[in-house]
């Protein structure tokens, strides 16, 4: 993590980038061409939206960017790695110290409480004990929900699960923010309340978001940038002047 | 990830499937248990054999005799072929003694004096073998538990009596088939009474009659002079003080003594031995030659070692220590058969251990998936499962141990009460030694860590992406 430039020092370093990358399954006799050659740039501090219908494969890039798959062609380069030549162990540093993941299913441990989720990265971390419950509940009390540590996911709301696993997507201080339709489970107001959030980390502590979805409306409020997706290929990439206002004082609570 | 962490996950993932996992590990406690109640009957068997053969004092004696003595057994005589030839070899007598007694590891090294005479007890003469005790002897449980006293002194006329010479002194054989008589019956009219025995005393001559004829008295006479001694026919009274119910077989030496008598007294009885006639012509002073030393040694343990360096002195050795190779031999087949059978039931086990973590991976697909997206290597998964198989096998270890400890219980319980309504002494068949307990709770963990290596690796190579989609 300390090989990445620091964000906000020049906005236009590439944070992540690819060229030609394609991932392609094999089902049967068929072969599905998840991703299918995509080249695109995000710049290191921006907040990019991959929209497409259910199947373009935004998900997919998405995966591949985190580290979670692995090209079958092509290369995804983020903050100077290229992903497809780490072994196994290097791609599970490089998940658990450069990029945080927030889920639509907010996939918090279900018997874990939300301070025991949010500390989970830093136990694989190896960080003693002490300084992760420190951090747990500065992360926890970053997104209001300090209060409720204790709490078990299934004993709280929605938003207030995704609020924690946006926490927990923050604790080891990543460079990018990866969000996978992070408000369709969430009714709109809720949804709001978590993309104002999603904003503020990308505004203040400069993380590079890149998030999944497939609410044009929801894009164009926040991001700065739109990439299309259709059938795994990139077919539009526009620049977007986010539409929702930022009513709140900067680094307040709302 | 740190130790600490993996235990408290582990843990808290046993906590979440209470039931199925709390199943798993009965699981291996009863093979545990199974494997930790064989095997403690077996060691405890082999206690029980060897502890009523070491209190006998069997196992901590060895027997030296010169190679000279041709009495060996054919063993001894393969023996003898490597070694000396008889005649070079050293002559038993006081300071071949005195040497073997300052060995490391010998308590003491006393003569086995043996003869067969002439006793009287009420003016009837009976013939039997007599043989010296060393007051060491006294520790004997054979002569703890004897009605009357063990000798006053190492030097005082008394004599301990068999129980079969006891019955032979009363005239009261036992019926065939009948139960034996008892030896506080056998001792109460013979405690304090005497006996007279009749013996053949070697005593010193006042000059050497053999060398009267020869030419010359030259030097060589005079280095036999010590071998000369006439025989002299002497009498001494003996107060009975004992009656011991020993069984002749388990008393050390080969003989088959029925009187005995303290060592020193015997000893300066000096009474004619029979090797004394085959040793005249070499016994080049007048120490006394002994015809077979019993050495006793610290801890059976030594047995081997003492053995070894009375050898290398040039006498032969013979200990039970050799005879009871068998019986550990059969000891080590016991254990390994019980050992296997204990082994089946935790075998069973560990499929359980498999079975279940297989079942936590399904269940924990998701959870596997999530932790490996926000950071979690292979490693720290497999680690986690094995952490899981590893906290069952301790826990059912340490359950097991304490389950088999109570089976070995109660086992040795119902088989004192059935013992005691059989009319025999009741005794410890089970031990659960300090090692058996730490090798139960290792094993059980390397049973369980080797169960769990196939559902870890599973886990850890389970491909985020698909745990994810799962829904």
């Amino acid at each position: 993590m300390t090989t990445a430039p620091a964000a906000s020092a020049a906005t236009s370093t590439v944070a992540i980038h690819s060229e030609n990358l394609c991932r392609h399954y094999r089902m049967g006799e068929t072969v599905i061409r998840a991703v299918d050659g995509v080249s695109l740039e995000v710049r290191a501090g921006e907040f990019v939206a991959l929209l497409g219908s259910s199947g373009s494969g935004k998900s997919s890039v998405l995966n591949l960017i985190a580290g979670l798959d692995r090209p079958t062609s092509g290369r995804v380069v983020v903050q100077d790695r290229d992903l497809a030549k780490l072994s196994r162990e290097e791609l599970a540093k490089y998940r658990l110290h450069v990029v945080g993941m927030v889920f639509q299913s907010f996939n918090l441990i279900a018997s874990m409480t939300l301070a025991e989720n949010v500390e989970l990265p830093l136990r694989f971390a190896e960080v003693d004990r002490s300084r992760r419950q420190t951090l747990a509940s500065q992360a926890l009390e970053r997104v209001g929900l300090r209060a409720r540590m204790n709490h078990r996911p299934s004993e709280l709301s929605g938003g207030e699960q995704q609020r924690a696993a946006l926490a927990r997507a923050l604790i080891n201080r990543p460079q990018l923010l990866l969000a996978d339709e992070p408000t369709g489970n969430l009714d709109s107001h809720t949804g709001t309340e978590i993309m104002n959030m999603v904003r503020e980390f990308n505004r203040e502590l400069g993380m590079t978001v890149v998030m999944v979805t497939h609410e044009r409306a929801l894009a164009e409020r926040y991001a700065e940038r739109m990439i299309f997706l259709a059938d795994g290929k990139l077919i539009d990439s526009r620049a977007n002047a986010p539409t929702a206002v930022d009513d709140r004082v900067p680094g307040g609570q709302p | 990830m740190k130790i600490q962490d993996l235990t408290e996950l582990a843990l808290r993932n046993l906590r979440e499937s209470l039931l199925r996992n709390s199943l798993t590990t009965v699981g291996i406690s009863v093979g545990v248990a199974s494997l930790v109640a064989m095997l403690s009957l077996g060691i405890g068997l082999q206690q029980l054999a060897s502890r009523r053969l070491v209190k006998s004092g069997l196992f901590d004696t060895v027997v030296v005799t010169s190679r000279r003595d041709l009495r060996g057994t054919g063993r001894e005589r393969d023996q003898e072929r490597s070694g000396p030839t008889p005649g070079e070899s050293r002559v038993l007598d006081e300071s071949a003694r005195l040497e073997i007694e300052h060995l490391p590891n010998v308590l003491e090294a006393y003569p086995d004096i043996r003869f067969i005479t002439e006793l009287r007890y009420d003016d009837k003469p009976h013939l039997t073998m007599i043989s010296a005790l060393p007051s060491s002897a006294r520790s004997n449980d054979a002569f703890e538990a004897m009605p009357g006293n063990f000798f006053s002194s190492d030097t005082a006329p008394e004599v301990i009596l068999q129980k079969t010479f006891a019955e032979e002194l009363l005239g009261k054989t036992p019926p065939r088939g009948a139960d034996e008589l008892r030896v506080a019956d056998l001792a109460k009219p013979l405690l304090g009474k005497e006996l007279t025995m009749r013996y053949a005393q070697r005593a010193p001559s006042p000059a050497p009659p053999s060398a009267s004829g020869a030419d010359s008295a030259n030097a060589a006479d005079r280095d036999l002079a010590g071998a000369a001694y006439s025989v002299v026919s002497r009498e001494q009274k003996l107060k009975i003080v004992g009656v011991a119910d020993l069984d002749p077989e388990s008393m050390r030496g080969p003989t088959r003594a029925k009187v005995f008598l303290p060592l020193k007294l015997a000893e300066s009885l000096h009474v004619m031995q029979p090797t004394d006639l085959r040793e005249i012509s070499r016994a080049a002073s007048d120490q006394p030659v002994y015809s077979s030393i019993s050495v006793r040694v610290k801890n059976p343990t030594q047995v081997q070692v003492v053995e070894d360096a009375i050898k290398k002195m040039g006498f032969t050795t013979f200990s039970l220590l050799d005879a009871s190779q068998s019986l550990r031999t059969f000891f080590k087949v016991l254990d390994l058969f019980l050992l296997i059978f204990g082994s089946l039931a935790l075998a069973v086990a560990s499929i359980g251990i498999v079975n279940t973590l297989v079942m936590a991976i399904l269940e924990r697909r998701r959870e596997i998936g999530i932790m490996k997206a926000i950071g979690a290597s292979d490693g720290d998964v497999k680690k986690l499962f094995f952490a899981e198989a590893g906290a069952m096998g301790i826990l059912g270890g340490i359950a097991g141990v304490g389950l088999g400890w109570a089976i070995g219980r109660i086992i040795n319980f119902a088989t004192n009460i059935y013992l005691r309504r059989e009319s025999l002494t009741p005794d410890t068949f089970w031990s659960v030694p300090w090692w058996l307990v730490v090798l139960a709770i290792g094993f059980s963990l390397l049973v369980s860590l080797v169960s769990g290596l196939y559902p870890a690796g599973r886990a850890a190579k389970l491909d985020p992406v698909q745990a994810l989609r799962y829904e």
